[in-house]
C-alpha cells in the first residue's frame, strides 16, 4: 500500500517533450485513471511512474520516499502491459510463479502462492498450459495473477482490455473494480476509452500533449470539465459544440450562434471572452421546428435498439447529436427540427477553449454534487 | 467431391509450380540422378559412356577406405568446433549490437566486411599474414619479444586444422550475428520489461526467457552454417590442397573424381558426401525440433 507523488515530471526524446512538468499527488489506496486521445503521453506518464524508462526530469516518489533513480524491480510495482507480456515457453503456472523464483522462499511456497492467486483469478484449472493455449480473457488474468503474486504497493494498468471483444472487456473491467475493491492496493489504469475511466476510477486525470487537463471524480469531470477538450473527452456520444459570437457590455452578454441560437446569460467572470458552446447529446431534447434553443435538419436516425442517436445538420454545416431515450421521431426525419436544452446544460468556452462559468452552470454544478453526495 | 472454385485453385497453383519444379528437375534432381547412377558404374572420366555396372562395390571401395574415414573425422571436428564458436560468439556478438548503443549501425556495416570478402582472397590474405617467414602475425610474435622464432602455422600438422577453424570462424560469424540479430530482434519487448519489473536478474532473464525464445532462431543459423561447414571445399583447399591433416569430404570426392579420374569412385564418394550431410540436417532439425517450434515462439 503506498501513495505516489510526482513533482513536475518531464520526459522528451530529444527535442520531442512528451511529459510536460505533470504534478500529481495519488493517494494510498486510491483508483486513479489516466486518459487521453492516443499520442498525448499517458502510456508514457505510467512507464515513468514504474521506471520501465528514466524521467528527464522531475521527482517520483512512492510511499514519501523519492524513487526517481530507483531501478522498476525495486519500487515496489507490478505493471499489467497491454500485450500482457506473458513468456510464451512458460506454463501459466510457471509464468505467475517466475518472479518469486529468484526470492529464494522454496518451491513449496512457490506453488502454494500461484495456487492461491490462480484460484482468486478462476485460472487454477490451466496451470499446466501455454499462454497460446489461453483466450485473451484468460491471458489477462494470468497477467494480472503474475502482478498480484508479488503483492506491490502498486499496481500499473496499461490499457489492460484494449485487446478483448467488448463483452469481454465489460465483464473485465467489474472484475478489476472488485479486485480493487477486495484489496485495496493503490492503481494506476491507462486507458483511452472514457467508459473504462468513468466506471473504474476514483479520480480520473485527463492528458492532452503531455500535460494535465484536468483532475477530478469522474462526475466532476462529467457536469464541471475545466475545458472544451475535457468537455469533449468524457461522454459518449461526445458533447456537441458550436462557435458563437459576443454583444453586450456589463454582467449579462448576448450569445449567437448557427442555427438561430440566440441567448442571454448573465457570467460570473470574463463573458466578453465567450467563443464557443456545448451541450451534451442526452441534455437535448427535439422539438418542433422554431421551438427550442436552435434548429436544425434532422438527417439521421441510428437506432440502437434501447436508444437512438439522431443527427441534425445546422446552418453552419456542423452536426449535433441528439440522444433519444424513447420512442425515435422516425416521423421528422428530413424535416427541419428544434433543438431545446436548458440553460443549465449549457456550457460556454472562451477562445483558448476555457469553461466560463455562467450563473445557471451553477445550479448544474450544485445538482451534480448533490446527486455525488447521496452516491 | 471439389467444387469447380476449388479444382481452378489447385489448376493455378500447379500452373505456378511447374516452372520451378522443372528448373529443380534440371539442375538438382537430374545431375544427383546421375551422380548416384555413375556411383553403380565403374566409369573413368575419361570415357564416361563406356561403362558396366559393378553394384555396390564403389562404396564398399569408399567405406573401406581408411583415407575415407580421415576426411570424414577431419570434417567432423571441423564443422563442431567452428560452427560451436561461431554460434558463441555470433550470440555474444548479436546480444551486444542489439543494445541501443551509439554507433550501432556503423558496427552492424562494419561486422558484414569478413562476410563479404570471397573465401579465396579472405584464405590468401590469412595465408600471406600467417606465413612464418614473411607473415605479419610472425612478425608481430617475434617483435613482442612472445617467441624468439616465428611459428609455422600452415605447415605443422597440429595447427593447420586449428587456422582453418580460424579462418571460417573470422568469415562466417557476421552470418551468425545476423541471423541471431534478426531473431532478437522479433522477440516484444514487453516481455523484457515485464521481467524487469519482476525483478528478474540479467543472468537469469538470459537463461529462462533470452535463450528459450531464441532458441529457433539459434536453432536455424546453426542448421545453415553446419551443412555448409559439412561441404566446405574451398577454404582447405585454398590454403592446403594436398594436406590430409585438413582434407574435407568434398576435397575427398573430388580428387578420386578428378584427380584420379575414377568417376564412378568419385560419384559413390559424392554420394556418401550427400548422405552425411543429409543425416546431420535430419539430426539437428530432430534434436531442435525447428519444424515445429518455429512458428511457436
Amino acid at each position: 500500500m503506498a501513495s505516489v507523488t510526482l513533482k513536475s515530471v518531464s520526459k522528451s526524446y530529444g527535442t520531442n517533450a512528451v511529459i510536460r512538468g505533470v504534478d500529481l499527488d495519488i493517494k494510498d489506496g486510491e483508483f486513479v485513471v489516466f486518459v487521453g486521445p492516443s499520442g498525448c503521453g499517458k502510456s508514457t506518464l505510467l512507464r515513468l511512474v514504474a521506471g520501465l524508462i528514466p524521467v528527464s526530469s522531475g521527482v517520483v516518489a512512492i510511499d514519501g520516499e523519492d524513487v526517481t533513480d530507483v531501478p522498476a524491480s525495486k519500487r515496489g510495482i507490478a505493471f499489467v502491459f497491454q500485450s500482457y507480456a506473458l513468456y510464451p515457453h512458460m506454463s501459466v503456472a510457471r509464468n505467475i510463479g517466475f518472479a518469486l523464483e529468484t526470492l529464494g522462499i522454496g518451491r513449496d511456497a512457490i506453488r502454494t502462492k500461484v495456487r492461491d492467486v490462480a484460484k482468486m483469478l478462476k485460472v487454477d484449472h490451466l496451470l499446466d498450459r501455454r499462454p497460446r493455449e489461453l483466450s485473451g480473457g484468460q491471458r489477462q488474468r494470468v497477467a494480472i495473477g503474475r502482478a498480484l503474486v508479488r503483492k506491490p504497493d502498486v499496481f500499473l494498468f496499461d490499457e489492460p482490455l484494449s485487446n478483448l471483444d467488448s463483452d469481454l472487456r465489460m465483464e473485465m473491467r467489474v472484475e478489476i473494480a472488485k479486485l480493487h475493491a477486495d484489496i485495496g492496493t493503490t492503481m494506476i489504469y491507462v486507458t483511452h476509452d472514457q467508459a473504462e475511466a468513468m466506471t473504474l476510477a476514483d479520480r480520473i486525470v485527463v492528458l492532452n500533449h503531455g500535460l494535465i487537463e484536468q483532475v477530478g471524480t469522474p462526475q466532476e469531470l462529467y457536469h464541471t470539465p475545466d475545458s472544451r477538450f475535457v468537455a469533449g473527452f468524457i461522454g459518449s456520444p461526445r458533447m456537441n459544440f458550436a462557435p458563437v459570437s459576443v454583444e453586450g457590455a456589463g454582467e449579462t452578454k448576448h450569445l449567437s450562434g448557427p442555427g438561430g441560437f440566440a441567448i442571454d446569460l448573465a457570467f460570473s467572470g470574463q463573458g466578453a471572452g465567450a467563443a464557443s458552446i456545448g451541450v451534451r447529446p442526452e441534455a437535448i431534447a427535439i422539438t418542433g421546428e422554431g421551438e427550442g434553443r436552435l434548429s436544425g435538419l434532422l438527417e439521421r436516425i441510428e437506432d440502437l435498439g434501447h436508444e437512438h442517436f439522431a443527427y441534425a445538420r445546422l446552418a453552419d454545416d456542423s452536426v449535433w447529436v441528439v440522444r433519444v431515450a424513447g420512442r425515435p421521431p422516425l416521423e421528422l426525419k428530413g424535416r427541419m427540427v428544434g433543438l431545446a436544452f436548458r440553460d443549465a446544460d449549457l456550457f460556454v468556452f472562451d477562445g483558448d477553449g476555457r469553461r466560463l462559468d455562467h450563473h445557471e452552470s451553477h445550479e448544474r454544478a450544485s445538482a451534480a454534487q448533490f446527486r455525488e453526495a447521496r452516491r | 467431391m471439389s467444387t469447380r472454385l476449388a479444382r481452378r485453385e489447385h489448376r493455378a497453383a500447379w500452373l505456378f509450380l511447374t516452372p520451378l519444379a522443372l528448373v529443380m528437375l534440371l539442375v538438382a534432381v537430374w545431375p544427383l540422378s546421375r551422380t548416384v547412377f555413375f556411383a553403380f558404374t565403374n566409369a573413368y572420366l575419361d570415357d564416361p559412356t563406356n561403362y558396366s555396372m559393378v553394384g555396390i562395390d564403389n562404396f564398399i571401395e569408399v567405406l573401406t577406405d581408411s583415407g575415407w574415414w580421415h576426411v570424414v573425422r577431419n570434417t567432423l571436428v571441423f564443422t563442431s568446433i567452428s560452427v560451436a564458436i561461431e554460434t558463441v560468439l555470433g550470440l555474444a556478438i548479436a546480444l551486444l549490437i542489439n543494445e541501443a548503443i551509439p554507433g550501432r549501425g556503423l558496427v552492424r556495416a562494419a561486422i558484414l566486411v569478413p562476410w563479404a570478402i570471397p573465401v579465396v582472397v579472405a584464405t590468401k590474405i590469412w595465408d600471406w599474414m600467417l606465413n612464418d617467414q614473411f607473415g605479419v602475425i610472425n612478425a608481430l610474435i617475434v617483435g613482442l619479444g612472445l617467441s624468439d622464432h616465428g611459428i609455422a602455422w600452415t605447415a605443422n600438422s597440429s595447427l593447420i586444422m586449428g587456422v582453418v577453424i580460424f579462418i571460417d570462424v573470422w568469415m562466417t560469424t557476421p552470418f551468425m550475428v545476423l541471423l541471431i540479430l534478426a531473431g532478437l530482434q522479433l522477440l516484444p519487448g514487453e516481455i523484457f520489461e515485464a521481467a524487469h519489473v519482476d525483478g528478474i536478474p540479467a543472468w537469469k532473464r538470459f537463461w529462462s526467457i533470452t535463450l528459450p525464445l531464441l532458441t529457433p532462431a539459434i536453432g536455424v543459423a546453426v542448421l545453415f552454417r553446419a551443412l555448409d561447414a559439412l561441404r566446405m571445399f574451398d577454404l582447405a583447399y585454398v590454403l592446403s590442397a594436398s594436406n590430409e591433416n585438413i582434407m574435407t569430404v568434398s576435397i575427398y570426392a573430388r580428387d578420386r573424381l578428378i584427380s584420379y579420374q575414377e568417376l564412378g569412385v568419385g560419384s559413390a564418394a559424392a554420394s556418401c558426401v550427400f548422405l552425411l550431410v543429409a543425416f546431420v540436417a535430419i539430426l539437428i532439425i530432430g534434436v531442435l525440433r525447428l519444424d515445429r517450434s518455429a512458428g511457436a515462439a
